[in-house]
């Protein structure tokens, strides 16, 4: 079938202001039946992922915040652990691209009558939905989907595994005010045992090139770290000395109290991103936070809501990203699911 | 590869083509140009430049990409999604005489994803195509208000528009498949 | 009729044979190993070992979950001890966490039952240390020996706290039976489902420090020293584990160590690699780093390690087609553990054959106190016929176990076995050695 295709122009894009030489060219494709972590990216289709949304972003903007890419594509966002945030920004990154959208939150499935996950997929899949959104209490649980079923999977927090399109979106939102990540310095403070935020960020900003380090309590200091390229330090000071960009993990308040860290008011004391804190920071530093947050426990008030916050810029680029990912997942090649 | 158009041809189509936006309008009163990524956007910001030249006034001018309103998105498994980039229009559409801006008119379906996307922006009064070439092989009943030259094509062949902004030179080639 | 085993080459490490010999069977017992014993048709049959081949004092494999009583649906004991003899046993001793729990006569009795009735492998039950296995009172020890029982264990989970453990290798050392532990401090384990490294950081797996298991080794062995009583440390993981079982030997501590085929073959990251998140890579202890797996293959090769017992700890599929987190820990390991034993640590040229049936026949027999584990005169004409250098492909499908949770399904391995012969019947045949199957025909 013949059509007109707009053909990529051969050169260095004009449009695009970053200086071709510190950034790798953004991939054509994305050639994965699913996302299941930032572990299965290359930095080229990580930046691919980055350019789209910058395209998306804009349909945000327009007066009918609509375009017809997914239509007739069916999407189940299938949650397992209660979330606002993350499941309504996929929803409406979906709805934007007319796909049809399809919530099942746990409590009120046939999970509850003790159906494994397994089954659960099974039966979803025969009615054939394109893409499955997975968020699980299990690490691994979208390995396992991907196994079983034929629709992409997209994992939107399996465990204390990955939340890979939340690291997308910092990226986005980083690249928003710094441009290129190469050698930026970059400190994540917080909870880094129990956070899939963490993981997913260390390995997305370590692939292109930040400079990277994490800081927490040290019973919170997942063993091996510094094999995934990163400084580790139980100093919050030395971590976010002269740091451009300041990311606080969200304290697990159900896990905290008493066996980790002795109580939140200490965390605070010591790990807790105050506005002092914030002046040992490079002068342009954005402070980033996954949400939801906790006031008085990782961040100051005056902090979160301050002029160096990009909290809800960060939540914002979310649709803008989870648009980019459907987008590129859901078009193209046909996959089988494996046996 | 012959070349159907050198840079000398190409400027004087354009000048032509301006001339002839102005006379068809009676001015560039309600006047906005709109091209189609990518090379369609280097021709619309020229003719913006013309028309200023001509009647003194700024035409808006405003970029758009029509990937995500392709009919052939999602269906054939086979090469790369396309990458899309930035839509930008600057300015409301509704009521205003909208010049649609490409190089090549072939099939006519991306004039379609154009107009389909032209629409969710707003009403405007009047949608009018302009275009480069026209290598004919409608699929779709499409036809351009405005013609830089006409270039009857076989099947076999491809015709590149370049532009020195984006190419390094101004030129129209038709060149043959190698299937 | 007699059977004379005529051809092979013999390695018995009890008796100091390694050479080649033929071996008379009577009655069910050995009657005579020695070089070109005369044949006389009438009196015995001759049974052409294919030249290849080594015969063994029948192999025996002391640690074994055969889920009978109670979770049939995993294993029975018919069906564990055809796998038993599919992978060279001829004997198995099986551990007490069944349902209801081995810590009666009763039960113990009934598994007796079912293995007589399956006349397959022998079966030693090993009954629990305290009643229901849930770490307060003894359980009534002396009825267990009496019905049966080689050893005591809570297997499954570590023998509760120090004082019990200080009791039960106090009363079991009456019967001169082993206490054997699964030496795991639970509150360090948590609800940890790996091995607390690298890997389980990458993967966000909740992890199970090495300090778990070395710390209760320790706690195992002081109370060993300090009761005179004989402690043997099960499916042993760690280096820290062996550090702390070589200094009690020193000591004259009694304390014996088994290790488990894929704790000297895998490590952690078969948690990532073929498959991700694999519930097959999924036991406890879990797979641990590659120091510990080597300090473990040192320790096969300087004699710190008394034996290899397999844990085979059958997992129904639906059990274990579920995430991680959730799935039961286990594989199982009789199938599977000739050929690997062979291919990674005779062929690898770290030991030699006759060490390896010390480790699998010599040593297990001892530790347990059951006759076999030799080929003396005398002793019940239990062998396996090995085959050091035949190629298997280890296949799942085909396995004689209910159950089929295995990293190792399509593995190709040098080593398996030709044939097992339980009191002088031969209870399996290898039907991919056509020279055994022949010679064999059970």
């Amino acid at each position: 079938m013949n059509s007109d295709r707009v053909a990529p122009s051969a050169g260095a894009d004009i449009e695009r202001s970053t200086p071709a030489a510190a950034v790798p060219p953004a991939a054509r494709a994305l050639r994965h039946k699913d996302l299941l972590g930032i572990a299965d990216l290359t930095p080229e289709e990580i930046l691919l992922i980055l350019d789209t949304a910058e395209a998306m972003k804009e349909i945000g903007f327009r007066p009918i915040k609509k375009v017809p890419t997914l239509r007739g594509k069916t999407i189940v966002n299938l949650f397992f652990e209660p979330s606002t945030r993350t499941r309504t920004s996929f929803e409406i990154a979906e709805k934007r691209l007319s796909a049809d959208t399809l919530n099942i939150a746990t409590a009120t499935s046939s999970v509850q009558k003790g159906e494994t996950l397994a089954d659960t997929a099974l039966n979803l899949e025969a009615m054939a939905p394109d893409m499955i959104v997975l968020r699980h209490p299990s690490s691994g649980a979208c390995h396992l989907l991907s196994r079983i079923c034929r629709a992409g999977i997209i994992n939107a927090g399996d465990g204390t595994h990955e939340h890979p399109t939340q690291a997308l979106l910092d990226a986005f939102t980083i690249r928003e005010h710094k441009g290129c990540m190469r050698g930026l310095k970059i400190a994540i403070v917080g909870d880094l045992l129990h956070s899939r935020v963490l993981r997913s960020n260390v390995l997305l900003l370590t692939k292109l090139g930040a400079d990277v380090w994490v800081s927490g309590p040290p019973t919170l200091v997942p063993p091996g770290i510094e094999r995934m390229g990163v400084s580790a330090t139980t100093s919050i000071d030395r971590a976010i000395e002269g740091a451009d960009v300041v990311m606080l993990l969200r304290v697990q308040l159900e896990r905290m109290q008493g066996v980790f860290v002795p109580s939140l008011r200490e965390y605070f004391t010591v790990f807790g991103m105050t506005e002092e804190r914030v002046r040992r920071a490079s002068p342009g530093v954005i402070i980033m936070h996954p949400g939801p947050l906790n006031r008085g426990v990782e961040i100051a008030s005056e902090v979160a809501d301050g002029p160096y916050s990009v909290i809800l810029e960060q939540v914002a680029n979310g649709v803008a990203i989870r648009m980019a990912v459907l987008y590129l997942l859901a078009g193209g090649v046909e996959h089988e699911a494996a046996a | 590869m012959p070349v159907v158009m050198d840079a000398d041809r190409i400027d004087r189509t354009l000048a032509r083509i301006a001339h002839e936006i102005v006379e068809r309008n009676r001015g560039v009163d309600e006047l906005a140009l709109v091209g189609i990524r990518t090379r369609g956007v280097t021709l619309a910001r020229r003719l913006a430049q013309r028309l200023l030249d001509i009647t003194k006034e700024d035409v808006p001018t405003g970029t758009l990409d029509i990937t995500l309103y392709r009919d052939d998105l999602m269906r054939s498994p086979v090469g790369p999604q396309p990458v899309i980039r930035r839509t930008e229009i600057p300015f409301s559409i509704d009521d205003r005489k909208i010049l649609l801006v490409d190089d090549v008119l072939y099939t006519g379906r991306t004039v379609r994803a154009a107009l389909d996307a032209l629409i969710d922006f707003g009403r405007p009064k009047a949608i009018q195509l302009v275009v480069l070439v026209d290598r004919g092989h409608r699929e779709l009943p499409i036809k351009a208000d405005y013609v830089g030259k006409n270039l009857p094509t076989s099947l076999k062949e491809s015709v590149q528009v370049r532009l020195h902004e984006t190419d390094g030179a101004d030129e129209v080639l038709v060149e043959e498949h190698q299937s | 009729m007699k059977q004379l085993l005529k051809g092979g080459r013999v390695v018995d490490p009890a008796t100091g044979v390694d050479g080649r010999c033929d071996v008379l069977i009577d009655g069910g017992r050995i009657a005579r190993v020695d070089v070109a014993i005369p044949v006389d048709r009438s009196d015995m049959t001759v049974i052409d070992v294919p030249a290849d081949c080594v015969i063994a004092p029948g192999l025996i494999d002391m640690h074994v979950h055969l889920r009978e009583p109670g979770q049939e649906h995993k294993e029975t004991v018919a069906t564990g001890t055809a796998a038993a003899v599919a992978g060279g046993f001829t004997a198995v001793a099986c551990m007490p966490n069944t349902d209801p729990v081995n810590d009666s006569a009763g039960i113990t009795e009934y598994i007796l039952k079912k293995a007589a009735d399956s006349r397959l492998a022998r079966v030693y039950p090993i009954g629990a240390v305290s009643r229901g296995s849930r770490g307060e009172h003894l359980a009534d020890i002396a009825e267990l020996r009496a019905a049966g029982c080689v050893a005591i264990s809570d297997d499954g989970r570590p023998v509760a706290t120090a004082v019990l453990m200080r009791r039960a290798l106090e009363y079991a050392s009456m019967f001169g039976m082993p206490v054997i532990d699964h030496c795991e401090d639970q509150s360090l384990k948590g609800d940890g489902v790996a091995h607390e490294g690298y890997q389980a950081s990458l993967l966000g797996l909740r992890g199970i420090p090495a300090a778990a298991e070395s710390i209760m080794a320790q706690r195992d062995i002081t109370l060993a020293e300090l009761t005179g009583g004989h402690v043997h440390i099960a499916h042993m993981s760690v280096r820290g584990s062996l550090d702390a079982v070589r200094m009690g030997k020193t000591r004259g501590v009694r304390v014996t160590c088994e290790v488990t085929p894929h704790h000297l073959t895998l490590t952690d990251e078969s948690l990532a690699a073929p498959i991700s998140y694999d519930t097959n890579a999924k036991m406890n202890p879990p797979l641990r780093e590659a120091a510990d797996r080597d300090a473990l293959l040192q320790g096969i090769v300087d004699g710190s390690i008394d034996a290899i017992a397999t844990d085979h700890a059958p997992h129904h599929y639906d059990e274990k087609k579920v995430e991680f987190d959730r799935a039961p820990f286990g594989i199982v390991g009789l199938e599977s553990c000739v050929p690997l034993s062979f291919d990674r640590l005779v062929h690898t040229g770290l030991i030699r054959i006759g060490r390896l049936i010390e480790l699998l026949s010599t040593n297990p027999a001892r530790i347990l106190g059951v006759p076999g584990g030799s080929l003396a005169v005398g002793a019940p004409a239990d062998i396996t016929i090995l085959a050091p250098n035949l190629s298997v492909t280890l296949n799942a499908s085909r396995m004689r176990s209910k159950s089929r949770n295995t990293p190792f399904d399509g593995w190709k391995l040098r080593g398996g076995v030709a044939a097992t012969i339980v009191g002088g019947r031969v209870v399996y045949a290898n039907p991919d050695v056509p020279a055994a199957a022949r010679a064999f025909a059970a």
